[in-house]
């Protein structure tokens, strides 16, 4: 196992507690930024580093740092806590048991964007979680981690933890934006993006857990060190949560590149079954799948690899299915989902997320009809690069690299449908 | 009546925003509303828009459109077991086929006594310790992870028997 620089924990007890975390380099970072750096020097450290969003995009994190509107004031950092991908456990596993050094690059963040308030958005669901990190922000305040004048300089940070209350949409960050508004999670037209116009209008970053995680390490050890990790242009370690079939699935922190064999086999332990990899979803339910194919097995998970081979690394959560599955029903499942948590703002995702599930639903029923599988596509087709956000994206790719990569779980009897 | 219930935690909750946005308080106190009955009535709803300006029907959307609040009862606990496509590979369609026979109701519906509803939610992240089930009450929600069938019901019989929050 490589080195771990976000499930410290593992290796380290009492991370979880503030005296164990500052045993362990623990608030240097920060401390480095605001008493020796500007803002500016922070963010072109973060963009030295290379350090890409984690949350699933992967867009350089320093670069859209810099996209904050100069001079409009106050600004707000938003934490995104809210991990609802079907697959994705990482976040979680980080807040619960490393939380100061989330919370630490929270801070970072704030520090670099000029933000004085910054919020933590987490799921409903990670209730007990989110009581927890209140106390570790109370402990940090009366450690002098956060507050008025923290750490003796003339920089104020306050962090707040806001809780959602079940809403799949809400990860995308105009949506969280909304939400945190006190309104419905339902994502904006962008431009502007929030860089610009995010929080109550102000300029606002929002990164994901994972990503703002990754920042103490790099304040306290450099640039040059965390591109030691990991590939050129992915540079770091990635937690991979590793589910489905497979004998060991957890969270698996690795460096950005290892390939999906090592992963699901050295790590996971190989099929709980025994039977082979016949499918790979590697970014949760919003995949495209991948067939459990030689060629894949060995590809590199990095974001551009995983591209090259027809799919998305996304949130890194690797979803893996023996040859006991049948794709049709594996659609089903994701066309639930997605059908569910649609939001409802546009038309193609709404009607077409409805009426996605209802032909897969007559498909799983009727294997017979030719027509079925030619309607699922018509549906698609009228969805793919006409919704507002992802969201209506995300529920096509399964569906159609399901129906075109595994075409024999789709082959029609040959009867037409009455 | 929730401003003479809990004044102090409604000013907490209005303080974690900005003072002229106060809108964004009403997630929270949709939660804090919903600790009397485990759902939000129509009253509390008209009392939580008043707080922050708002109109009883745009609180009721909102209460709608998240799925952790409800505008109906439920059962005491509220078993929401994730079905989703990870957990549903490891068992959990099953398990919540077989946990609601044992207690003699159907998915979404609640048992004769009041005290259960067991229903499907969507990824709770938690997929490699699956099945697993949330258990919401009025108060507050706990994961509860690797389970069976029978863990389940014994959790189940503990609760009816002492009460709790699981």
């Amino acid at each position: 196992m490589a080195e771990r620089l976000l499930l410290r924990h593992r290796d380290l007890p009492g991370l979880g507690e503030l005296p164990g975390y500052q045993a362990h380099e623990g608030f240097e970072g920060l401390r480095k930024a605001v008493m020796t750096m500007t803002p500016a020097q922070v963010i072109d450290l973060v963009k030295a580093s290379g350090l890409r969003g984690r949350g699933g995009a992967g867009f350089p994190t320093g670069v859209k740092w810099s996209f904050l509107s100069p001079g409009v004031f106050p600004r707000y950092v938003v934490a995104n806590a809210d991990e609802s991908e079907p697959g994705t456990f990482k976040d979680r596993e980080l807040m619960e048991h490393n939380p100061f050094q989330f919370l630490e690059g929270v801070a970072i963040c704030a520090y670099a964007a000029q933000a004085n308030l910054a919020y933590v958005y987490c799921r409903g669901e990670f209730w007990d979680l989110a009581h927890r990190l209140e106390e570790n922000l109370a402990e940090m305040g009366r450690a002098g981690f956060l507050g008025a004048r923290l750490l003796g300089t003339d920089y104020d940070l306050d962090i707040r933890v806001h809780l959602g209350a079940g809403a799949y949409i809400c990860g995308e960050e105009t949506a969280l934006l909304e939400s945190l508004e006190g309104r419905l999670g339902q994502p904006r037209l962008r431009p502007p993006f929030p860089a610009a116009k995010g929080l109550y209008g102000k300029p606002t970053v929002v990164n994901n857990v994972e990503t703002l995680a990754n920042l103490p390490l790099i304040l306290t050890r450099g640039a040059e060190w965390y591109r030691g990790f990991g590939t050129e242009k992915s540079p770091g370690t990635k937690i991979f949560s590793l589910s489905g079939h497979v004998a060991r699935p957890g969270n698996y922190e690795l460096p950005l590149g290892t390939p999906f064999r090592e992963l699901i086999f050295t790590y996971g332990g190989g099929t709980s079954s025994g039977l082979k990899v016949k499918a790979i979803m590697p970014a949760g339910a919003s995949s495209s799948i991948l067939p459990g194919t030689d060629e894949v097995l060995d590809t590199p998970m990095d974001y551009e690899s995983v591209a090259a081979a027809g799919s998305a690394l996304g949130s890194a959560s690797v979803i893996v299915m023996d040859e006991s599955v049948d794709l049709g029903w594996v659609l089903k499942k994701t066309s639930e989902f997605f059908n569910h948590e649609s939001c409802g703002k546009c038309t193609p995702c709404r009607e077409g997320t409805y009426w996605m599930l209802h032909a897969i639903e007559r498909l799983e029923h009727n294997r017979r009809s030719v027509g079925d599988v030619a309607l699922l596509r018509s549906v698609a087709a009228g969805m793919q690069g006409k919704c507002l956000c992802a969201l209506g994206e995300f529920s096509v790719v399964p569906v159609v690299t399901g129906i075109d990569r595994f075409q024999a779980d789709f082959r029609p009897d040959g009867r037409d449908e009455p | 009546m929730l401003r003479e219930k809990y004044p102090q935690e409604i000013e907490r909750i209005l303080a974690i925003y900005p003072p002229d946005q106060r809108r964004s308080a009403v997630m929270p106190l949709l939660y804090l509303a919903q600790r009397e009955s485990g759902y939000v009535t129509r009253q509390a709803m008209e009392e939580v828009a008043g707080l922050i300006g708002l109109e009883p029907t745009q609180v009721g959307s909102l209460v709608g459109f998240y799925t952790l609040y409800h505008d109906e009862p439920g059962g005491t606990y509220r078993i929401q077991v994730c079905t989703d496509l990870p957990c549903a590979l490891r068992g959990a369609e099953a398990f919540a086929e077989d946990l609601c026979r044992n207690l003699g109701i159907r998915l979404g519906e609640t048992t004769a006594d009041g005290s259960v509803t067991v229903e499907a939610v969507m990824c709770l992240a938690g997929c490699d310790r699956a099945p697993l089930f949330q258990l919401q009450t009025a108060d507050g929600i706990h994961y509860h992870e690797n389970q069976t069938v029978q863990s389940a019901l014994e959790l189940i019989e503990h609760l009816r028997r002492d009460g709790g929050r699981g």
